[in-house]
């Protein structure tokens, strides 16, 4: 199972025929990603490179056409805000944004607009959402990864990449890995994307790589703690971070003396996530959580009754 | 980006924002006009402000540049009736290092001075607007402990802050200020004044794409008056495209010369005072390969994401920036290609090497696309990498650069 996508979802590609908007449509239509529909204003009725895919110039006029239900929005900074807006407002349920360099305050504007919305947005300024062996949305490399049994939730791009070979060569495949983004206004947070993981049949264990700057990941630990029995494996970026700069994410910044690593480590450690000090050891150490869940759950059943001591 | 405390008034006197009346100098040749023209316009008493990008101005220490044991100074912002005096104190400020708590050690030359009015007041507050990420909207915060840090209100004496939040699409509402006022306990004209300053400041704060817009202090006069003692304001770097009139605002002074270097060839670096160099695609990977040269013994030298698209120009101009400064005695390149071709990219890091005759070993690990090819181009260039096939290998390798370094 998978979480937010599938091979069946129908996407739409919001500036496909920009470079990054093509080269990536391409990648996923390679991969088997459903793309029914591209949209650039001004360039309804043609048609995607090679392919039968038709462009439409509003994504309303391609969910009439199509019932696409998810997009991927690869519209240029000053103008993807709106973007979000319009798929929000034309009935999208799934909106991916990988632009990076939004301004936050477009962001403010339209992440209140779509929040009381039957909407998910996930990004702006992230890899996507790809779920192993049956479809992507984003830029993420495909071959790196697993079909399997592992969520992966991530601020970063490169490093979750990192972390999912890491995952891949030890054998262990994922059932969907979510890259939420580095900007400090986000669609989805960790919590999020934990809750559709932990409720997921299909996934067995979790790996969590937050960065300093913000509090989304403590606030992912105390829901963790409550209600999270699967496996989760932590990761921090930025212990080494001076304070007061931008580390490339805007959102990663320490303010304030708030957003440290070590805050967010130790607030993970309490909530009994497997907090891993070094980003090479987080496929291993899940490997490890596994192994010993399998183990408890192999073990010979008890028959007969057995007195529990009453704890006061 | 940052701008310093004049400029933001200037900024906020153009949205109508009552601030403390001044005039900007870079050389002590200005001093007297400056001074002659804000006695024209009334003022008999003065403050000398060093501008500099860090708080703690006024507590800070100036120190003469060419010996940093000589105490120039004690306090970077000083109050006067007396012009002889205020001069005095403009040449002890001006090209010399001040250092605050916000600094650090190195401090900061002072090439900007702020002559200000001295204005008596009977009252200090705070305001700040600011992000709140948690609830992704922008918070107004106030607090009756004015002129003091704000961080040490929150940690000690946290009810004393007031917070307002602000509907991006209702905007900032006079409801909303008439509680901020009362929750300040302002009263008759101070009350009346401080409804229009806070709807206008905010107003200052969504027009410019300002992230970050604190008063400290916010005096309230003798008579009255609200008025902006100090002003600090940072705006969005995503959003400088819409206001060409901030950008003018730069300081290249306040910046690291190796990090506008860097900002040409549009890669992300600031420098850290370690001893090993690093150049990563992506800020998390970048932050976590400095938390692996850390934990493998070394001291990060560098942040560095040279982007998605790691070319042999954009490796060569990494090792440029990375090789001027002095202390870094390794380098370690950690590049996930993912789409890319890691065969190109070490293509780019040979030539680049060859080309810059770079001393200092390297540690290269590349993964993606012809990850395997890579190794091979790389373990057969003649030159000494050190090629890592994984990120634990590559710390590893890490380690023995930096034992072996320091028993050469």
């Amino acid at each position: 199972m998978s979480i937010l996508l599938d091979k069946k979802t129908k996407v739409v590609v919001q500036g496909i025929t920009g470079g990054e908007g093509s080269f990536h449509t391409g990648q996923m239509i390679e991969y088997g990603t459903n793309v029914v529909a591209g949209v650039t204003p001004g360039k309804g009725g043609q048609k995607f490179e090679n392919t039968n895919v038709p462009i439409f110039n509003t994504v309303a006029d391609a969910i009439k056409a199509t019932k696409a239900e998810a997009t991927a929005i690869f519209v240029p900074p000053a103008f993807a805000a709106d973007a979000i807006l319009e798929a929000a407002n034309a009935g999208i349920k799934l909106i991916v944004c990988i632009t990076e360099g939004i301004p936050t305050k477009d962001m403010i504007t339209v992440y209140n607009l779509v929040k009381g919305k039957d909407v998910k947005l996930v990004g702006p300024n992230c890899p996507g959402v790809i779920s192993p062996g049956k479809a992507k949305i984003g830029i993420m490399p495909g071959f790196i990864h697993k079909q399997g049994r592992v969520g992966v939730v991530s601020r970063s791009g490169t490093l979750t990449y990192e972390a999912v070979k890491q995952l891949s060569d030890l054998g262990i495949g994922q059932s969907t890995c979510v890259g939420i983004g580095g900007d400090p206004i986000i669609g989805s947070r960790f919590i999020d994307v934990i809750k559709l993981l932990n409720d997921d049949p299909g996934t067995e264990g979790i790996v969590m790589i937050g960065e300093i700057g913000g509090s989304a990941e403590e606030e992912a630990a105390e829901f963790i703690k409550k209600n999270v029995k699967k496996p989760v494996v932590g990761f921090i970026a930025g212990r080494t971070a001076p304070p007061g700069r931008r580390m490339g994410h805007a959102g990663a910044i320490i303010s304030g003396g708030k957003g440290t690593a070590s805050e967010k480590m130790a607030a993970m450690k309490k909530a009994g996530i497997h907090v891993v000090e070094s980003p090479a050891k987080i496929g291993i150490t899940m490997k490890k959580a596994l192994d010993k869940m399998k183990t408890k759950a192999a073990k010979p059943v008890r028959i007969g009754k057995k007195v529990k001591p009453v704890k006061k | 980006m940052k701008i310093h405390e004049y400029q933001a008034k200037e900024v906020l006197k153009k949205y109508g924002v009552p601030v403390q009346d001044g005039i900007a100098i870079k050389d002590i040749s200005e001093f007297d006009d400056a001074i002659t023209e804000l006695q024209r316009r009334g003022i008999s008493q003065f403050v000398v402000k060093s501008q500099i990008h860090a708080g703690g101005r006024g507590k800070g220490k100036l120190y003469n540049p060419n010996n940093k044991e000589e105490l120039v100074l004690e306090g970077g912002v000083k109050f006067t009736t007396d012009v002889l005096k205020a001069k005095e104190y403009a040449v002890k400020m001006l090209g010399n290092l001040l250092v605050t708590h916000q600094t650090g050690s190195e401090g900061k030359i002072v090439k900007t001075l702020f002559i200000t009015e001295g204005l008596d007041y009977k009252k200090e507050l705070y305001l700040g607007i600011l992000l709140d990420r948690a609830v992704s909207k922008n918070v107004i915060m106030a607090s009756t402990e004015g002129g003091v840090e704000i961080e040490k209100v929150a940690e000690e004496t946290p009810e004393k802050i007031i917070k307002e939040w602000i509907d991006p699409s209702a905007g900032l509402h006079a409801y909303q200020a008439r509680k901020l006022a009362f929750g300040l306990g302002l009263e008759g004209a101070a009350f009346k004044n401080f409804i229009p300053f806070i709807l206008k400041l905010y107003k200052a704060y969504e027009e410019t794409d300002s992230s970050m817009l604190e008063i400290n202090p916010l005096i309230i006069t003798n008579d009255d008056l609200i008025l902006a003692l100090d002003a600090k304001m940072n705006f969005d770097d995503n959003a400088l495209y819409r206001h060409p009139e901030i950008v003018e605002y730069r300081d290249l002074d306040e910046e690291d010369p190796l990090e506008i270097e860097a900002s040409k060839y549009n890669l992300n670096y600031i420098k850290l005072d370690g001893n090993v160099g690093c150049m990563v695609n992506g800020a998390g990977l970048a932050m976590a390969t400095m938390d692996i040269i850390k934990l493998a013994g070394g001291e990060p030298a560098n942040f560095l994401d040279v982007g998605g698209g790691a070319n042999k120009e954009t490796v060569a101009n990494g090792f440029k920036i990375i090789l001027s400064d002095p202390n870094v005695k390794a380098i370690l390149i950690n590049i996930f290609g993912g789409i890319v071709r890691c065969d190109r990219v070490a293509q780019g890091v040979i030539d680049a090497v060859k080309e810059m005759a770079v001393q200092v070993p390297v540690v290269v690990r590349l993964e993606g696309t012809n990850a395997v090819e890579a190794k091979e181009l790389l373990e057969n260039s003649g030159l000494n990498f050190e090629v890592a096939l994984s990120l634990q290998d590559a710390a590893q390798k890490v380690t023995s650069v930096l034992t072996y370094e320091t028993f050469a």
